[in-house]
């Protein structure tokens, strides 16, 4: 692969991860939300695959498979499942509105890129120009997690903060070593699973998905 | 580069693309509603009507409110002089328009800034509950578009050194691998929200109704009548046609005239038509498919606007 085809692409998926997280903050159905997610971890898993066949390292694309099933399909599957009952809700009372937390999240791109200039200096690849993005996602998923009630968009969050981190991980070292990817990636679902427990513990019990209620303690 | 065109050329050019605008204008809205009512699987009007209506209004009374001060009669006109002047100098027929060294992107979107103000203050001014509900609903979606707006083409113009629009679309031609960045699909993105949001077009307003809940475009107008109306209605054509040209010249530059001479301006010429006519048939086509979104939600899609804007600046600065 030539080296400007190979920067463009990578730059394009990149980007596609960050429009992602911002399109996370922008939709407020809860299923477009999800398709983004999806569509972050098959973009994640393709900037790994991007960078194994530039590295020639296959041990980096076994990686990238691994990212796109668990990251790309079967999170995104769980989720579906646990919002199963109500396939139009929305995040309907989001503690910061929607086109403050676009502007808040243009904010934080800013400063992601302002302070991780000299990371990128000091990685020095074409692969390294684009770790604040890595630190942009992450700082988008925090935002996530603040800004939005609905128990849902607290594991979506946690999983943009986690893209994130692989990202820069990506971009930074080629790669973490595959066990470590796999065990992560586990990690995450494990995470995902345990959520989605509580997410239909919480709706039985309530029935909803407000964490607002359990503000008080109960016999 | 000025030197290398003959005064009178660059001239006659940039009066063609006045008379382009001014005529093409009405036959553009002409165009988007023939092409919404084909969809719809209805006749719908000729594509010269909005000419003849604008005749057909120049000619009746003009009557103006009893209140209204002098702001009101001159809106129309700010409407239609400052687009005139951005009409001129921007790069849609030639690269080398006359005045063109004033077709800065600042200047451009300002001016465009300045028409939808004036036109805010006349209908503020016409002492109507409509007129005034129109304007601040306006405003509340110009806030956050123009800004989307000059992020937009501020992303093309870090590439081209240079924030004049004739010098980004010389350099665009120049280096067509500019065009296939992420940047400028992100650019792409939020102009064309920008567009749809300025021109008071689906999802963001419906120009076809005079629905008091939903209104913003047509509550602002409602107080014109006669010539007043038909320069507003002219403005408003003129202004939609000039952003969906430069949306052409800036994203798909090919086709204008870099060099002078008649064959180089007819094939310019040609070229804006064309581009220009299919991109009003695809908005038309994207209308009939979506839905009016709620007032209070447009904030949101400007947003979005804004941050796809943001994010192609800052790719566009990190990117060598």
């Amino acid at each position: 692969m030539s080296g400007s085809s190979f920067s463009s692409s990578l730059t394009l998926g990149v980007g596609a991860v960050l429009v992602c997280a911002v399109a996370v903050l922008w939709l407020s159905a809860i299923r477009s939300v999800i398709r983004a997610i999806s569509l972050q971890g098959v973009a994640l898993g393709a900037v790994a695959v991007l960078l194994g066949v530039h590295l020639h390292d296959p041990a980096l694309i076994a990686t990238a498979a691994v990212v796109i099933a668990v990251k790309g399909v079967a999170i995104p599957m769980l989720l579906r499942h646990v919002t199963g009952g109500q396939p139009l809700a929305r995040e309907t009372r989001p503690l910061v509105n929607v086109p403050a937390s676009l502007v808040v999240s243009a904010a934080l791109i800013f400063l992601a890129f302002a302070r991780t200039r000299g990371i990128a200096r000091f990685v020095g690849t074409t692969a390294g120009t684009l770790v604040p993005v890595g630190f942009a996602t992450l700082l988008v998923g925090f935002f996530v997690l603040v800004a939005r009630r609905r128990p849902i968009f607290q594991m979506i969050g946690l999983l943009l903060v986690d893209n994130g981190i692989a990202l820069v991980a990506f971009l930074v070292t080629a790669g973490v070593p595959f066990l470590i990817e796999l065990g992560v990636s586990l990690d995450v679902l494990l995470g995902v699973v345990v959520l989605g427990v509580l997410a239909v513990r919480l709706r039985t019990d309530f029935g909803d998905l407000d964490l607002d209620a359990l503000q008080e303690l109960h016999d | 580069m000025t030197g290398a065109w003959p005064a009178s050329t660059v001239a006659a050019t940039s009066l063609l693309q006045v008379v382009l605008v001014v005529v093409g204008g009405p036959l553009l809205v002409g165009l988007m509603r023939k092409v919404r009512c084909r969809l719809e699987g209805r006749v719908g009007p000729p594509i010269r009507q909005p000419l003849l209506d604008l005749r057909k209004l120049a000619r009746r009374e003009r009557i103006r409110p009893d209140q209204a001060s002098w702001v009101f009669s001159l809106a129309p006109l700010v409407l239609v002089g400052t687009t005139l002047v951005v009409v001129a100098i921007a790069p849609l027929l030639t690269t080398d328009p006359a005045f063109g060294s004033y077709a800065d992107l600042f200047a451009v979107v300002y001016l465009l800034l300045l028409g939808s103000v004036a036109l805010a203050l006349g209908a503020l001014d016409s002492g109507t509950a409509f007129g005034g509900m129109g304007a601040s609903r306006a405003m509340t979606i110009g806030a956050i578009a123009e800004p989307a707006l000059l992020l937009a083409i501020l992303a093309l113009s870090i590439p081209a050194h240079s924030s004049d629009l004739p010098a980004i679309v010389t350099g665009s031609l120049a280096h067509p691998i500019w065009l296939a960045t992420p940047q400028r699909l992100l650019a792409l993105v939020a102009f064309v929200i920008v567009i749809v949001a300025e021109s008071g077009r689906l999802p963001v307003d419906n120009p076809s109704t005079h629905l008091e809940l939903t209104m913003i475009h047509e509550a602002m107008i409602l107080e014109f009548a006669g010539s007043d109306l038909a320069l507003v209605k002219l403005g408003e054509s003129m202004r939609l046609t000039v952003m969906v040209a430069l949306l052409a010249d800036l994203f798909v530059p090919w086709g204008i005239a870099t060099a002078p001479g008649p064959a180089q301006v007819a094939i310019g010429l040609v070229s804006i038509i064309g581009k220009v006519a299919v991109l009003g048939v695809v908005l038309a086509a994207f209308e009939v498919a979506v839905a009016k979104l709620r007032l209070f939600r447009v904030p949101e899609l400007m947003a979005g606007a804004f941050v796809l804007a943001v994010l192609a600046v800052v790719s566009s600065l990190v990117t060598p």
